[in-house]
């Protein structure tokens, strides 16, 4: 079963050619991929996922909102149980932010010049396990 | 009877020289190709323009089609205009900053605005937590707008405001600070971006649908004529276009028929061409490919004065001559070993001062990280200066003029952006093509071709996919927090409290009814401005009216 993935920009920034980018990878590389298009609230972000069965939610961010989107961004998934689903984050992060983001839960996180393989490899190898279809 | 012509002098240097040179020595295995995918040849000899006519093509400077550029002295008489775009926290931070650029002998000022002001919302809008002046400066009434400015006389100075969908609430404040300080509209100067067709293809910063939001932009036009006839109306910009991916042909190509839809527009709003188009400007990326981003700008130029001459009938000179500024790649900067981006720049902006600019940005070393430190700021604009003054490029105009490889390099743009334009014309226009998606899809195939070379290492970015070094010690960068978010928050509640919130809601009103009949939005906007309405709360009257676009997401 194919690994399926939410791509979302949350906040107002509309610089979406990372989260095209890498979108368009993961397409490539046999997963399903869903984005969201731009200006996703927490909300929109975790209701795509708990409705399209994601096993994975990535999120691009260049514009510093990284402290207030994500935070939300997995309060809601625990609320909602879907503590497994595994979270990324791609974008320009200072550094000083980077243990914080990783403490709440946010596995992956991306910074400028990382390359579409990294990623892939990444979620293949901290997915989930799908349970096999019966 | 047919004769068989002889081998051009090009084709014996190939045969007999440069073949056994490369049986003996290969060439390096890479692809020779630009940043855009542009095969190159080993050599450019005169063969290669036998299409050139140097009196129609090139001609002199400040003569039609201005490839050579726009003045007769190019940089001799004067330089470009430095010209640093800087934004960030609340008005007063911003306000320190252009002070210290003015001191450190930046000739004008460059405003870049926080997302929520971008997107007209007020920072007490949900979407706005977390990003008041992250990106930019937070400017939410006139009041901030006076705070912006203080103690800069806008008489004097040229200002540039990076503002679209908001640009004529924006401008309306900056002309209301204007009048407060007593300075004469007509005598002022400066530039909006105000173009909104790039934000639909590229940067997403959009609010109305198309169609509205050219409404908005033709009323500028007609208003500006009148009122403030020294002002950039506009300034089309294929920046953005080439940030998102687009190949530099696609960015000439964007931009230019942006350019000539505002210019149908204009004329269908019923202003006569020559009473608005030379107020329009252009913003253009200077990206790393050196001699291709030399015949972008060259080609601009040409392409420009052909269509206001020939397509649009236009009279006045002024309506042919490209005017444009530049702002090195953001997209070029790499956040490992960010002191190279210093020389990226530096190359980036030699190529952009090469091919004409008039005005310039140079990108600071530390912003593939966060914004500039006011250190990083400093060294950007000091790159412009050594150029200027040290390098002895400005001392004579167009000095790749007549150069085999870059005049066939401006043929190439020039029919390749025309292809563009018979593509764009027959679908209607460039409002018909973002509606079908075609400059968005087209830019997004090429910034995917583009990584896939990077990650193919066919493409080398130092320091990312070569040359990589580890453990590398980080750089101090400029951390933005949340309190410029509560500062402003408390500055908007205290506004509700203190100005005359009847006439600030008879206003809003005034505004809602023009913009449901035909009269000019700037007339009412002025009142809004003055009255101290808000950025969000004129958008939303707007916005009742008229709606908000939604894009298809397509990936």
């Amino acid at each position: 079963m194919k690994i399926r993935v939410v791509i979302a920009k949350p906040g107002l920034d509309g610089h979406d050619r990372g989260a095209k980018v890498i979108a368009r990878a993961l397409r490539d590389a046999g997963m399903e991929v869903i984005y969201t298009g731009l200006r996703q609230t927490p909300e929109q972000i975790v209701g795509a996922a708990l409705q399209e069965d994601a096993d994975v939610i990535g999120m691009s961010i260049l514009s510093g909102a990284h402290m207030h989107a994500c935070p939300k961004v997995m309060a809601l998934l625990k609320e909602k149980g879907l503590d497994d689903v595994l979270v990324l984050v791609g974008g320009i992060i200072p550094d000083v932010d980077i243990p914080k983001l990783q403490a709440i839960g946010v596995k992956g996180i991306f910074l400028p010049g990382s390359s579409m393989q990294q990623i892939v490899e990444f979620i293949t190898a901290n997915v989930r396990p799908r349970a096999e279809a019966i | 009877m047919k004769t068989v012509s002889a081998d051009t002098a090009k084709q014996r240097w190939e045969r007999d020289i440069l073949k056994p040179a490369v049986k003996k020595a290969p060439e390096r295995a890479v692809p020779f190709t630009t940043i855009s995918g542009r095969p190159i040849d080993p050599l450019y000899t005169s063969e290669d323009l036998a299409d050139l006519e140097p009196a129609r093509d090139l001609n002199n400077p400040g003569e039609f089609p201005y490839t050579r550029g726009i003045h007769p002295t190019g940089y001799r008489g004067r330089l470009w205009t430095m010209r640093q775009f800087a934004g960030f926290g609340a008005p007063e931070e911003t306000n320190q900053r252009f002070k210290e650029l003015l001191k450190a002998g930046g000739g004008g000022l460059s405003v870049a605005f926080d997302l929520p002001t971008l997107m007209g919302r007020d920072p007490d809008h949900e979407l706005s937590l977390g990003e008041v002046g992250k990106c930019g400066v937070s400017i939410v009434s006139l009041a901030d707008m006076e705070r912006l400015f203080d103690g800069i006389d806008l008489a004097t100075i040229t200002t540039s405001m990076t503002i679209n969908s908001p640009a004529p609430m924006i401008f309306a404040m900056y002309l209301a600070v204007a009048e407060k300080q007593g300075a004469d509209w007509k005598k002022l100067s400066g530039t909006i971006q105000n173009d909104i067709l790039k934000e639909f293809i590229a940067q997403k910063e959009f609010i109305f649908p198309p169609r509205q939001s050219m409404r908005l932009i033709t009323d500028i036009f007609a208003f500006c004529a009148t009122n403030v006839p020294k002002w950039n109306t506009i300034s089309v910009s294929g920046y953005h276009i080439r940030e998102a991916g687009s190949t530099a042909a696609q960015e000439l190509a964007f931009t230019l028929r942006d350019g000539i839809e505002y210019v149908q527009y204009g004329i269908d709003a019923g202003l006569d061409v020559d009473a608005f188009a030379p107020q329009i400007s252009f913003f253009f990326n200077s990206h790393s490919d050196f001699f291709e981003e030399i015949a972008k700008f060259r080609a601009a130029r040409k392409i420009w004065a052909d269509v206001m001459k020939n397509r649009f009938k236009a009279k006045n000179e002024r309506s042919w001559k490209l005017r444009f500024h530049t702002q090195t790649a953001g997209v070029s900067l790499t956040a490992q070993q960010p002191y190279n981006n210093v020389v990226r720049t530096a190359l980036q902006a030699l190529a952009a001062v090469i091919g004409g600019t008039n005005s310039l940005h140079t990108n600071s070393l530390d912003e593939a990280l966060a914004l500039p430190t006011a250190e990083a700021a400093t060294l950007a604009l000091r790159t412009q200066q050594i150029i200027a003054h040290e390098s002895g490029v400005p001392n004579t105009v167009d000095p790749l003029g007549g150069s085999f490889f870059v005049e066939r390099l401006t043929l190439d743009m020039e029919r390749e952006a025309r292809q563009y334009f018979e593509i764009i014309d027959r679908m209607g226009g460039m409002v018909e093509a973002i509606e079908d998606g075609f400059p968005q899809k087209e830019i997004a195939e090429a910034s995917y071709k583009f990584q896939q070379a990077v990650e193919a290492r066919d493409k080398i970015i130092v320091g990312v996919n070569d040359f990589v070094q580890e453990d590398e010690t980080p750089i101090p960068i400029l951390y933005i927090d949340e309190s410029t978010g509560e500062r402003q928050m408390a500055r908007l509640l205290e506004l509700k409290q203190t100005r005359d919130n009847a006439e600030v809601r008879r206003v809003l009103d005034v505004l809602k009814e023009t913009a449901r009949g035909t009269g000019n939005t700037m007339d009412p906007l002025m009142d809004c401005v003055r009255a101290y309405a808000t950025v969000g709360e004129m958008c939303d009257a707007l916005r009742e009216v008229w709606g908000e676009y939604e894009e298809v997401p397509l990936i």
